[in-house]
C-alpha cells in the first residue's frame, strides 16, 4: 500500500487579518514519490495551501487552523518551521529573494551552514548538488550575473542539499522565458525520477507544466479543492472552464473543430493524444476557415533607424536596430534574457542615449528631446508597478505627470477621471493604491501614463504574474484601448500565448539584433528564430504535423483569427 | 552611478590571507593611528603601509578616482581647520615661531603647519590599508571573519545581506528615478530646494516599499532553510588560518602595544619638536 | 508585526534582515545628494531619513545596526577610508530614533500628525546627541581636531539631517502607514 506523506483532514485556515477562511475543508492525502501540481486561479488558496505545508503558515502568517494536518505522520505545529524544513524544501517564486549567499556555492551551502556543518564536508556536498542543478561552472558566480533560470536552479539546489523528502515549487514558471520554464520543468522531472522524493508544483500554467508527466491535478477556487484527478479526466472535464484556468492551445483547437475530447484518448500531452478519429474534422474545420483580410498599412508612427548601444565600449547591447511601428498598431518585442529587449525601450524613451542611430516619431527626429519631453508622446510602463507608485491614494497617483507639468487644478480633475473610466477605476477614484489588488495597480500605471496622451505605449512584460483571468481582463482593456482610442501599443513580452492571441506583429531580438520581425504565426512556427530567441514551439504546430495538415503556418493563423473572432464575439471568454 | 570600489583576486600574499587577519588588521592599524599623534609613529606606518600596498599588486589605476576624492576632502578639512582654529598648533605644541602675517587674526606659524601635517599623516597612515582590505578581502568571507573576532554571526550575515544587495538596490534605483522622471519629476537643479527634496522622495517611496517586500521576502526564504536554528553556524567561504595569518597577527599585537607605550610616554598624544 | 524581536533566540530574523536591506538601501543611496546653494561644501544626503525611518518601523537595535554598517561600508566603498566618529555618530542616531518605535505604530497603520509629531521631537533629539554631541567630542578625543570647527560642523550636520528626516522620514512613515491600513469600510462610487 502507497505510504501518505501529506494528509489534511477537514482542515481549514483563516489569516489573522481577514474575514474569510482562505481555506476551507481540505481533504487531501498525497502519496510518497507522487508528482502532484496545484492549480488555481490568484486567490483560489493554493499558494496558502503550500504554505501549509512548509510551515510559513502559520509560523509566519498567524491565523486560526482548524481540522487535521499530518505531514509524514508528523504534527508540523509541534515539529516548528525548522523541523519542517528538514522535511520539505521550497522554491519560492522570487528567486532574487530567496537567493541570499553572495554567490552560487554560498547559497547553496546556506541551510547546511545554518546546521553548523564542518566546511569540509560542506564543500563536496556543495559541489555534488551543483552538479545536479547544473551549476558547477558557476560556483562562483554573484547572482547579478545570473539568469532568472540560473537562480531559480541555485534556489533548487539549496533544497535539494537539504535531502528533503518534499519539494515544493511555488509558480516555477512564473518568470522564465518559454525555453527555460521547458528545461525547468524537464530538470524537476528527472530529479523526480532520480531523487524518488514526492513533488508539489503550484502553478497556473497547466499546458507548460504537463510538458512532463504529472501523477494527479488538484484544482482549487475559492480555498477549496474542485477537483483532484488525473491530467487526462481533467482535461476532457469543463472544471478548467469553469474556474478560469487555461487549457492547453492543442485542445482549444480541437474542440474548436468540434471533436470530443475524452480521457480514453489520452489528451494530456500532445505527443500522446490519440488523434485517428479526430483527424477528420479538425482538417475540415481547418480548411472550412475563411482566411482574414489583412488591414490595410496605416502610415509609419515611429521609427528606429540603425540604432547602436554598449553600456561599455566594445561590448555592444544593441547593434545596428531597424524596425518600424505602425499607427495603431499592437506590436510584441521578443527574445531571451539579456537580448536587450528592455535597454532598446530605456533608448526610446530616452533613458539611455544610442552610440548611433535614430529614433524618429511621425518623420520628426526625437534625439534632441529630454526624458520628460519624450515621455508625451511615448509611454513606459513597467514591469513591476511597485517601481512606480509613488503616491497612496489613486487620485493623486495617476494626476501626477499634469501636477509636475504645472496644469490648472479643473484640467487635472477633467484629465484624470477621463481616464479612470477608460481604465476601469472611475469608482475607486478615492481609494488608497495599497487597497487595489495587482491587476488593478497595473492598471494605475497605465492610467498614469494615458493621462499624459501619448501616442505610444511600451509595456515591459505586461501580464507576467498574472492569472489566466486577469491576464485576459488586461489584455481586453489594452485592446480596447488600441482599439477605440488608436493607442499604439509595443509590449515586451515571454508570454507566446499574449505573442498569438494580442499582436498582429513580433519583432524578435536574439543577440542584440533583430532577427525577425514578422507575424506571430510564422515566428512561433521557424525552428531558427524559436531556438535563437529562447522560445518554444507552440504546440498547435505540433497538432498540424500530427494531422497531416501540410502548412503548419497556416493552420497557426488560422487558429489565431478563429479564436480573435471568437473573443471578439464574447461566445468564449466571459469577464 | 557612481563608481565603487570592489575586490578582484589579483593572488598576491596579501590576498591569501584570511579575511579574519586583514580584518584585525584594519581595525587595529585603524586604532593606533587614531589614537597616535606621535609624529615618528605616524611616518613609520605610513611608510609601512606603502609597502604592504606595493605588495598586494594592487594597481594604482584601481584606486586613482577613490585618492582624487579622498584628497578634494583632505584639503577642505585642513582649510576649514586653519580657518576654525589658526594657532591651535600654537597650542599643542606651547610655542609659536610666526611665518608670515596673513590678515585679520591669520597667521601663518610653524606649529600650525606641523599640526596640519600631522593630520594629514593620519589620513594617509589609515588609506592604504583601508583601500587594500576592500579591495583584496573577498566579500564571501567578510562575514564570517566578523562572526570569528567575536560579532554575533546574525549581525554578521545583516553585513552579509547588504553586500548581497547593494547592486540589485542601486539597479532599482536607477530604475525608479527614471520611470519618475518620465512622469515630469525634474531631478535636475532647475528647481526650488524644497521641491528638490521632494522629487527625490518621490523616488524613495517606491524603493522603499519595494524594500519592505524584499525584508518579508527574504526572512521567510531564511527562515524556511533554516537560519536561526542553532547559537552558531559555519561558513561555506571561511578561510583557515594559516601560520602566516597568526604571525601578521602577532606582529600587530606587538605594534599596538609599542603604539600605546611610545604615544603616552611623554604624558602626551603629541610629538612636541619644538620643546 | 507579531515576530519582531522576539525571535526563539535573540534578534529576530526580520530583524537582521531590515537591518541588511535598510543599510543596502542607505548605502545605495548613499551619493544621492543635493548640493545647497548657500552653504558652500554641504550637501543635503537621504542617509538619515532611511536609517529613521529603519529605526521607527523595526526598533532601536535595528536602527543602531543600520546606521553603523551603512556608514561603514558606504564610507569603505566609496571613499576608501572609514571616519569612525561619525560612524558611531549615526549608529548612536540609529538606536535613539528606534527607540519610540512601539509608540509610532507605522507597521500597523496607525501613524498619525500625533505619532508624526513624537517621531520628530525625537529625531530631533536624537540628532542633536548625535551630531552635537556624540560626534563632535569623538572628532576631538579620537582625531584631536579644533574644537570650534568640530562643532560647527556638527551644528550643520544636526540641522541639515533634522530637516531632511522631517521632510522625507516623515512622508515615508505617512506614506508606508497608509498602505499598512486595512481598507474594510471602503466602497465602490458611481
Amino acid at each position: 500500500m502507497r505510504k501518505a506523506v501529506i494528509e489534511f483532514k477537514n482542515f481549514s485556515f483563516k489569516y489573522r487579518v481577514q474575514k474569510l477562511p482562505s481555506l476551507s475543508d481540505i481533504n487531501l492525502t498525497i502519496y510518497e514519490g507522487e508528482k502532484v501540481l496545484i492549480v488555481g486561479p490568484s486567490g483560489s488558496g493554493k499558494s496558502t495551501l503550500a504554505n501549509c505545508i512548509n510551515g510559513l503558515v502559520p509560523f509566519s502568517y498567524a491565523g486560526v487552523t482548524e481540522g487535521d494536518l499530518r505531514i509524514k505522520d508528523q504534527n508540523p505545529a509541534e515539529l516548528g518551521i525548522f523541523g519542517l524544513s528538514k522535511l520539505v524544501g521550497t522554491v519560492l517564486q522570487d528567486t532574487d529573494g530567496q537567493f541570499v549567499g553572495l554567490t552560487v556555492a554560498e547559497d547553496i551551502a546556506f541551510s547546511l551552514e545554518n546546521d553548523c556543518m564542518e566546511q569540509s564536508e560542506m564543500l563536496g556536498r556543495v559541489a555534488e548538488t551543483a552538479g545536479i542543478v547544473e551549476l558547477t561552472q558557476y560556483m562562483g558566480h554573484s547572482p547579478q550575473a545570473l539568469s532568472g533560470g540560473q537562480k531559480q536552479r541555485v534556489s533548487l539546489g539549496g533544497v535539494l542539499v537539504d535531502n528533503v523528502d518534499i519539494l515544493l515549487f511555488d509558480e516555477p514558471l512564473a518568470n522564465l522565458d518559454p525555453a527555460t520554464g521547458k528545461y525547468a520543468m524537464e530538470l524537476i522531472d528527472r530529479i523526480h525520477r532520480d531523487s524518488k522524493a514526492t513533488i508539489l508544483i503550484v502553478e497556473h500554467r497547466l499546458e507548460d507544466v504537463l510538458h512532463c508527466n504529472v501523477d494527479r491535478v488538484i484544482v482549487m477556487t475559492e480555498g477549496r479543492i474542485v477537483a483532484d484527478t488525473v491530467p487526462s479526466e481533467l482535461l476532457s472535464s469543463d472544471i478548467l472552464k469553469k474556474t478560469g484556468i487555461r487549457e492547453p492551445l492543442y485542445i482549444t483547437s480541437l474542440k474548436y473543430a468540434g471533436c470530443d475530447i475524452s480521457a480514453s484518448i489520452r489528451p494530456e500531452h500532445i505527443d500522446s493524444i490519440v488523434l485517428e478519429d479526430l483527424k477528420d474534422k479538425l482538417v475540415k474545420w481547418h480548411e472550412n476557415n475563411i482566411p482574414e483580410l489583412n488591414e490595410p498599412q496605416s502610415s509609419k508612427l515611429l521609427e528606429l533607424k540603425n540604432i547602436s548601444f554598449g553600456y561599455e565600449k566594445n561590448r555592444p547591447v544593441l547593434t545596428d536596430i531597424n524596425f518600424d511601428i505602425y499607427k495603431g498598431e499592437m506590436v510584441g518585442l521578443v527574445g531571451q534574457n539579456g537580448a536587450g529587449k528592455s535597454t532598446l525601450s530605456k533608448i526610446i524613451c530616452g533613458f539611455e542615449k544610442p552610440s548611433a542611430g535614430t529614433i524618429s516619431l511621425n518623420g520628426k527626429s526625437l534625439d534632441t528631446d529630454s526624458i520628460a519631453e519624450r515621455a508625451q508622446k511615448i509611454g513606459l510602463v513597467m514591469q513591476n508597478p511597485n517601481h512606480m507608485l509613488s503616491k497612496p491614494m489613486l487620485f493623486d497617483e495617476v494626476a501626477l505627470g499634469l501636477v509636475t507639468r504645472g496644469k490648472s487644478k479643473e484640467e487635472i480633475d477633467g484629465c484624470v477621471f477621463d481616464v479612470l473610466k477608460i481604465c476601469g477605476l472611475y469608482e475607486f477614484r478615492n481609494w488608497p493604491i495599497s487597497a487595489l489588488s495587482y491587476g488593478q495597480k497595473k492598471r494605475v500605471t497605465i492610467a498614469s501614463i494615458l493621462v499624459l496622451k501619448p501616442e505610444v505605449i511600451i509595456l515591459d512584460e505586461p501580464t507576467a504574474g498574472q492569472d489566466f483571468r486577469h491576464y485576459t481582463e488586461f489584455m481586453e482593456f489594452l485592446l480596447k484601448l488600441n482599439r477605440e482610442r488608436g493607442t499604439t501599443i509595443l509590449m515586451i513580452t515571454h508570454d507566446m500565448h499574449l505573442l498569438l492571441e494580442y499582436t498582429e506583429r513580433s519583432v524578435v531580438l536574439a543577440g542584440g539584433r533583430v532577427i525577425a520581425d514578422a507575424r506571430p504565426a510564422l515566428v512561433l512556427t521557424n525552428d531558427e528564430i524559436i531556438n535563437k530567441a529562447s522560445l518554444k514551439r507552440t504546440s498547435l504546430y505540433e497538432l498540424a504535423m500530427r494531422t497531416g495538415i501540410k502548412d503548419s503556418r497556416a493552420f497557426v493563423q488560422h487558429f489565431i483569427d478563429y479564436d480573435r473572432r471568437i473573443r471578439s464575439n464574447g461566445a468564449d471568454v466571459k469577464l | 552611478m557612481a563608481r565603487m570600489l570592489s575586490y578582484s583576486d589579483k593572488g598576491s600574499v596579501i590576498h591569501s590571507l584570511s579575511g579574519t587577519t586583514k580584518l584585525l588588521y584594519f581595525l587595529i592599524w585603524s586604532l593606533a593611528s587614531m589614537i597616535t599623534y606621535d609624529t615618528r609613529l605616524l611616518l613609520f606606518m605610513f611608510v609601512v603601509s606603502l609597502v604592504i600596498f606595493r605588495v598586494s599588486k594592487v594597481d594604482f589605476e584601481d584606486i586613482a578616482f577613490v585618492l582624487k576624492l579622498i584628497l578634494v576632502f583632505l584639503c577642505i578639512n585642513l582649510i576649514a581647520i586653519f580657518i576654525f582654529s589658526p594657532e591651535e598648533g600654537v597650542k599643542i605644541y606651547q610655542s609659536r615661531t610666526l611665518i608670515v602675517h596673513l590678515f585679520g587674526n591669520y597667521n601663518l606659524t610653524v606649529q600650525q603647519l606641523f599640526y596640519e601635517m600631522n593630520v594629514a599623516l593620519k589620513y594617509f597612515t589609515i588609506i592604504p590599508i583601508a583601500l587594500l582590505f576592500i579591495l583584496t578581502t573577498n566579500p564571501s568571507e567578510f562575514a564570517s571573519a566578523l562572526n570569528k573576532i567575536g560579532i554575533s554571526y546574525k549581525i554578521s550575515y545583516a553585513v552579509a545581506i547588504t553586500l548581497r544587495y547593494i547592486p540589485d538596490m542601486q539597479r532599482d534605483y536607477v530604475t525608479v528615478s527614471q520611470a519618475q522622471q518620465a512622469r515630469g519629476i525634474d531631478m535636475s537643479r532647475k528647481v526650488s530646494l524644497l521641491k528638490r527634496i521632494k522629487n527625490v522622495a518621490a523616488v524613495l517611496i517606491p524603493l522603499f516599499f519595494s524594500s519592505m517586500d524584499r525584508i518579508e521576502t527574504i526572512s521567510n526564504a531564511m527562515e524556511l532553510r533554516g537560519f536561526g536554528k542553532k547559537n552558531k553556524r559555519t561558513w561555506y567561504a571561511a578561510r583557515k588560518m594559516k601560520r602566516l595569518d597568526f604571525a601578521v597577527i602577532s606582529a600587530l599585537v606587538i605594534l599596538a602595544v609599542i603604539a600605546v607605550i611610545i604615544t603616552f610616554a611623554g604624558g602626551s598624544r603629541f610629538y612636541n619638536p619644538f620643546a | 508585526m507579531s515576530n519582531l524581536n522576539t525571535g526563539r533566540r535573540g534578534l529576530a530574523i526580520k530583524t537582521i534582515v531590515a537591518i541588511g536591506i535598510g543599510a543596502a538601501l542607505v548605502v545605495a543611496i548613499y551619493q544621492v545628494s543635493i548640493p545647497v546653494g548657500f552653504i558652500p561644501n554641504t550637501r543635503l544626503q537621504f542617509n538619515a531619513a532611511v536609517i529613521a525611518i529603519i529605526g521607527a518601523i523595526f526598533g532601536p537595535v535595528a536602527g543602531l545596526f543600520t546606521g553603523l554598517i551603512s556608514h561603514t561600508l558606504g564610507d569603505a566603498l566609496f571613499y576608501g577610508g572609514v571616519w569612525w566618529s561619525w560612524v558611531i555618530a549615526d549608529a548612536v542616531y540609529g538606536l535613539l530614533v528606534g527607540l519610540t518605535f512601539k509608540k509610532l505604530k507605522i507597521y500597523e497603520g496607525g501613524f498619525g500628525s500625533k505619532q508624526a509629531l513624537i517621531f520628530n521631537i525625537n529625531q530631533f533629539l536624537a540628532n542633536a546627541v548625535a551630531w552635537i554631541l556624540v560626534a563632535p567630542v569623538l572628532d576631538i578625543l579620537i582625531y584631536a581636531e579644533p574644537s570650534d570647527k568640530v562643532f560647527a560642523q556638527g551644528v550643520t550636520a544636526f540641522a541639515v539631517n533634522g530637516a531632511v528626516t522631517l521632510i522625507v522620514g516623515t512622508i515615508l512613515a505617512f506614506a508606508y502607514s497608509k498602505i499598512r491600513v486595512k481598507n474594510s469600510s471602503l466602497e465602490k462610487e458611481a
